[in-house]
C-alpha cells in the first residue's frame, strides 16, 4: 500500500472500508500473553529512576470534574510548576488537562512555563451532540490558549460502521485546532474489541490525528497493557509506511510508578525508543504524579516517604 | 531517548550449589563408583560443580532397590496413599521453586525468566495433575483394575532437566511403579535438588533412584535386564539404538526424539502475534527443544513484509546472562552442542541460504548463539531437514495451503506443527492433514499436564501427559466386566 492511497482514503469511503477491513487481525489470547510477559521486565536502580523522571515529564495532570472551579484548576497548575516542592530539580509534567471552559484559568496560571494546556473538546466524555457544538467546544478551548486539544470520537457512529462520518468529524476538528495538537480519544473500552481498536487507531491516524488516545477516564476498562500494544503497533506502522512519528497516550487507570514503567517498557520495545519523549508519550492520570514523587525521593533518598510527605492538588 | 535495563540479575547464592552432588540410590545419598564429572555453567564456561557418577554395579543396586520398592511397598500401597507422597512433592517443588530456579539456570545456561516461569511451575504442575490420578487408575479407560509394569528405566536430556524428569516419574509413581532414572551429563544438578525434596517428603526408599552418569550408564541402564519398562527422551540416534536393542525383549519402551516442526503462517493470519509465536517457537530455550518450530513457513503473497517484522522483533531479544531477569535468550547448553549449532548455519549459509543474525551484543564469554534467521532456504538444504536444536530459524515460502502441507510433512521427523491463520476452518483442515503428533493452532510451544504429547516417525512414540500418558505405565486389565 503506497502513501497516496492513504491520502485517497480520506475522499473515499469504499477505499476508508478497504483500508480499515484489510488490516491484520488481532488474536486476543497471542496478544494479552505478549503484553504479559513483557510486564514482567525488572527496572531497577539508576533505570528505575531514570524511567521515573521520564514517566513524570509525561503525566498530563489531570482535573475532569463536573465540580471543577478556577481554585482547584489553579491549584493543579501550581502543582505542576512544583511537582515536589521539597526537590527542586523534580521534572515537571508536560502538560495540565482541564475542561474547555477552564483552559484560560490553566493558560494564566502557566503563563511563561513550559507545562502545555490541554483542552477536552468536542461535547466530551460522550461526544454525543452536532458537529457544530463539537466545533464550537474546540474552538473554545483553542481560543482560550489550549496547545492540545483532546477529543473524542463518534463511538456510536464507529460501531455501526460509519466510519466515513468519524473521519469527517476528526478532520473538522482538526482543522478547527489550527497549530494545536489534536489528540484523539477512541474510548477503547466501548470499542470493546482489540480488532476495532486497530480500525480506529488507523481511521484516527488517517484523518490527521496528531496523538491516539486510549480514553476518557469515564468508562472502564480505561488503559490496558494489551490495547496499548495495539495503538503503538499501529503508530509504529503509520510511520513505516508514511514516514509520519505521531503520539500515543493511554489515560485512566494508570495510578502507580510500576504500571507507569510497564508502560514506558511496552512503548521501548513495541514502537521503539523513538516514542520514548514528551512530544510523542503521554499519560493521562493525576494520582500517579504523587507515586512518581514518591518513588523518586525512595530512589534518590533511600527511605520511603510516605502519601502525607508529598502534596495533594 | 533510550530506556536502558540496568542489570537485574537474581542471586546465585539462592540456588544453594554444593560443592559435590552424589547418586540418590535407595533412599540414600552415596558416593557413586564411576569417574567424578564437572557440571559447567554454560553462560561461564566456568565449573559449576562437582557430580558423582555410577558404575555399572551401582545401576544393579539402583534395580534392585527400585524392584524391592515396588513389590514390597509401592505397588501395594493404596493409590489414595501414593498421591499424598505426590501432591507433597509437588508442594515442595513450589516452595522452594526460586531455589530451583536458580539452580537451573546456573546448570542450563536457560534464562531465569523461563526457569521461574516455566520449568519449575511446569514441573510441579506435572506431580499435581498425576497425584490426582494415583486414586483414579480405574477411570482411565484400562479397565477395572489396572495394574503397574514394574521398574521403568528412565533416562531425560539436557534440555528441560527438572522439567523432563517430572514428566518421567509423576506418571510412572502415579501408576504404582519405581524409578531408575539418568538425568545427562551436562545438567544432573536440579534433579539432584530435586531428590532433597523426595527424601524431604520421605517418599519410601527405592521408589525414585538417580543415577547420574554418561552415555554409557544411559545404554547400560535402558538394557539393564531388571526393568518391566524403558522411557527414553533424547535425539532420535540414540533412541534407534535403544529401539534395536530392546527388539523382542517384549520390554515396553516409549521414544520421545527429535524434531522438525514446521511453523505455518497464512496470509489471513493475525500477523503481529504470529511474529510472537514464530518466535517463541524457535527462540524459546534458545530453540533446544525438540518441537521447536524450527522451519518457518510463509505465504508468498505476506513474506517479504513478515519477514522484515520479525526480524524488527527478533532484534529486540536480549541474548545475555541467563541470570539476568531481563534476558530473553541464554547460553547454549554445552560447547559440543554450540560447535553443532554453529557447523549447521555454516552449511546453510554455503549451501545458499541468506543468513542474518541479530544486532544484539553477545557476552565475551560462554556459549552464545545469536539469534539467527536464515531465509531463502529450500528443502534440499541440511538446515531445513536436519534438527539444529538451537537458535536458528530456516525460513521458506509456499503459495497454497495444500504446498503448505507437502512441505511441513516432507521430513522424518513428526513431532509438531503450528498454524497461524484467522480463519478457523483452514486451521483445522490443516491440523488433519499435518503429519505431526502436537498441532498447535495461533500459539507455539504450550504444554499442560492433561494434554497427551508426543510424536511419531523418527520423532518416537508413545504419549507423555494426559490418560494416554497415564498408559503407558499401566497393564490394562481385561477381566470380564460383571
Amino acid at each position: 500500500m503506497a502513501t497516496g492511497t492513504l491520502l485517497d482514503v480520506a475522499r473515499d469511503e469504499a477505499s476508508l472500508r478497504h483500508l480499515l477491513l484489510g488490516l491484520p487481525p488481532v488474536d486476543p489470547v497471542g496478544l494479552e500473553a505478549r503484553a504479559a510477559s513483557l510486564a514482567t521486565r525488572s527496572i531497577k536502580k539508576q533505570s528505575k529512576l531514570a524511567a521515573i523522571d521520564l514517566a513524570i515529564s509525561m503525566v498530563d495532570l489531570t482535573t475532569l470534574e463536573g465540580a471543577d472551579t478556577p481554585g482547584k484548576v489553579s491549584n493543579l497548575c501550581r502543582k505542576a510548576l512544583r511537582p515536589d516542592p521539597g526537590v527542586p530539580d523534580t521534572p515537571r509534567p508536560a502538560a495540565v488537562c482541564v475542561y474547555p471552559d477552564m483552559a484560560a484559568t490553566a493558560v494564566e496560571a502557566l503563563a511563561g512555563s513550559e507545562v502545555l494546556v490541554a483542552s477536552v473538546a468536542t461535547a466530551f466524555p460522550a461526544g454525543r451532540s452536532s458537529l457544530e457544538v463539537k466545533l464550537a467546544d474546540t474552538r473554545l478551548a483553542v481560543e482560550s490558549g489550549a496547545d492540545e486539544v483532546d477529543m473524542v470520537i463518534d463511538r456510536g457512529a464507529f460501531l455501526s460502521g460509519r466510519w466515513g462520518v468519524v473521519l469527517e468529524q476528526i478532520q473538522q476538528v482538526k482543522q478547527a485546532c489550527g497549530e494545536a495538537r489534536l489528540k484523539v480519544i477512541l474510548e477503547t473500552g466501548e470499542l470493546a474489541t482489540y480488532d476495532n481498536i486497530r480500525r480506529a487507531s488507523w481511521l484516527a491516524l488517517v484523518a490527521g490525528g496528531d496523538f491516539i488516545k486510549t480514553s476518557t477516564g469515564k468508562v472502564s476498562p480505561a488503559a490496558t497493557l494489551p490495547v496499548l500494544h495495539v495503538m503503538l503497533q499501529a503508530v509504529k506502522d503509520f510511520r513505516d509506511l508514511t514516514g509520519e512519528q505521531r503520539g500515543v497516550k493511554p489515560a485512566g487507570g494508570i495510578r502507580t510508578t510500576k504500571d507507569a514503567i510497564r508502560h514506558l517498557v511496552a512503548v521501548g520495545e513495541v514502537a521503539g525508543t523513538d516514542w520514548l519523549d514528551p512530544h510523542w508519550f503521554r499519560f493521562g492520570a493525576s494520582s500517579v504524579l504523587n507515586d512518581l514523587i514518591m518513588q523518586r525521593r525512595t530512589q534518590t533518598e533511600g527511605g520511603y516517604w510516605g502519601p502525607d510527605h508529598v502534596t495533594v492538588d | 531517548m533510550d530506556l536502558d535495563y540496568a542489570p537485574a540479575p537474581e542471586s546465585a547464592a539462592t540456588g544453594r550449589l554444593a560443592e559435590r552432588y552424589l547418586p540418590f540410590i535407595d533412599g540414600a545419598f552415596v558416593e557413586g563408583n564411576g569417574p567424578d564429572l564437572t557440571s559447567m555453567n554454560p553462560a561461564t564456561g566456568q565449573a559449576l560443580t562437582t557430580v558423582s557418577t555410577v558404575s555399572g554395579d551401582d545401576l544393579d543396586v539402583a534395580v534392585a532397590a527400585a524392584r524391592r520398592a515396588q513389590s514390597r511397598v509401592w505397588a501395594r500401597m493404596p493409590g489414595i496413599e501414593r498421591g499424598k507422597y505426590l501432591f507433597r512433592i509437588a508442594r515442595l517443588i513450589a516452595e522452594r521453586s526460586r531455589e530451583l530456579a536458580v539452580v537451573e539456570t546456573l546448570d542450563n545456561g536457560k534464562p531465569i525468566i523461563e526457569t521461574r516461569d516455566f520449568d519449575v511451575p511446569t514441573a510441579a504442575q506435572h506431580f499435581f495433575h498425576h497425584a490426582g490420578w494415583a486414586d483414579k487408575l480405574q477411570h482411565l479407560g484400562l479397565g477395572r483394575a489396572p495394574q503397574p509394569l514394574g521398574v521403568a528405566g528412565q533416562v531425560i536430556p539436557w534440555n528441560f532437566p527438572l522439567l523432563m524428569a517430572a514428566w518421567k516419574i509423576a506418571p510412572a509413581l502415579a501408576a504404582g511403579n519405581t524409578v531408575v532414572i539418568k538425568p545427562a551429563e551436562t545438567t544432573s544438578v536440579s534433579i539432584l535438588v530435586l531428590a532433597e525434596i523426595l527424601a524431604e517428603a520421605e517418599l519410601p526408599p527405592g521408589v525414585v533412584n538417580i543415577v547420574p552418569g554418561a552415555g554409557d550408564i544411559g545404554a547400560a541402564l535402558v538394557t539393564h535386564d531388571g526393568l518391566d519398562k524403558v522411557a527414553f527422551t533424547g535425539s532420535t540416534e540414540v533412541g534407534r539404538s535403544i529401539q534395536a536393542a530392546l527388539a523382542g525383549t517384549g520390554r515396553p519402551l516409549t521414544l520421545e526424539l527429535g524434531g522438525k516442526g514446521a511453523n505455518i503462517v497464512l496470509e489471513d493470519a493475525a500477523i503481529d502475534q504470529a511474529v510472537e509465536g514464530v518466535v517463541n517457537g524457535i527462540f524459546f530455550n534458545q530453540g533446544q527443544v525438540c518441537c521447536a518450530g524450527s522451519r518457518l513457513l510463509l505465504q508468498e503473497s505476506i513474506a517479504e513484509e513478515f519477514l522484515e517484522r520479525l526480524k524488527a522483533r527478533v532484534d529486540t531479544l536480549r541474548v545475555g546472562d541467563p541470570m539476568d531477569k531481563n534476558t530473553d535468550v541464554g547460553a547454549i547448553n554445552s560447547e559440543q552442542q554450540y560447535a553443532k549449532i554453529t557447523a549447521l548455519v555454516e552449511a546453510g549459509r554455503d549451501e545458499g541460504a541468506e543468513l542474518w543474525t541479530t544486532s544484539c551484543p553477545l557476552p565475551e564469554q560462554g556459549w552464545f548463539v545469536p539469534p539467527t534467521i536464515l531465509s531463502n532456504a529450500s528443502p534440499t538444504m541440511r538446515i531445513a531437514r536436519e534438527e539444529i536444536f538451537g537458535p536458528v530459524l530456516t525460513v521458506m515460502t509456499f503459495r497454497t495451503p495444500d504446498e503448505a502441507l507437502s512441505k511441513a510433512n516432507n521430513t522424518t521427523y513428526g513431532l509438531s506443527a503450528g498454524i497461524w491463520t484467522d480463519k478457523g476452518s483452514k486451521a483445522m483442515a490443516m491440523a488433519a492433514g499435518l503429519r505431526a503428533g502436537v498441532v498447535w493452532d495461533n500459539t507455539f510451544n504450550r504444554f499442560d499436564p492433561t494434554a497427551p504429547f508426543g510424536g511419531y516417525r523418527e520423532s518416537g512414540f508413545g504419549r507423555e501427559g494426559g490418560r494416554t500418558g497415564m498408559a503407558a505405565y499401566l497393564e490394562a486389565d481385561e477381566a470380564e466386566e460383571d
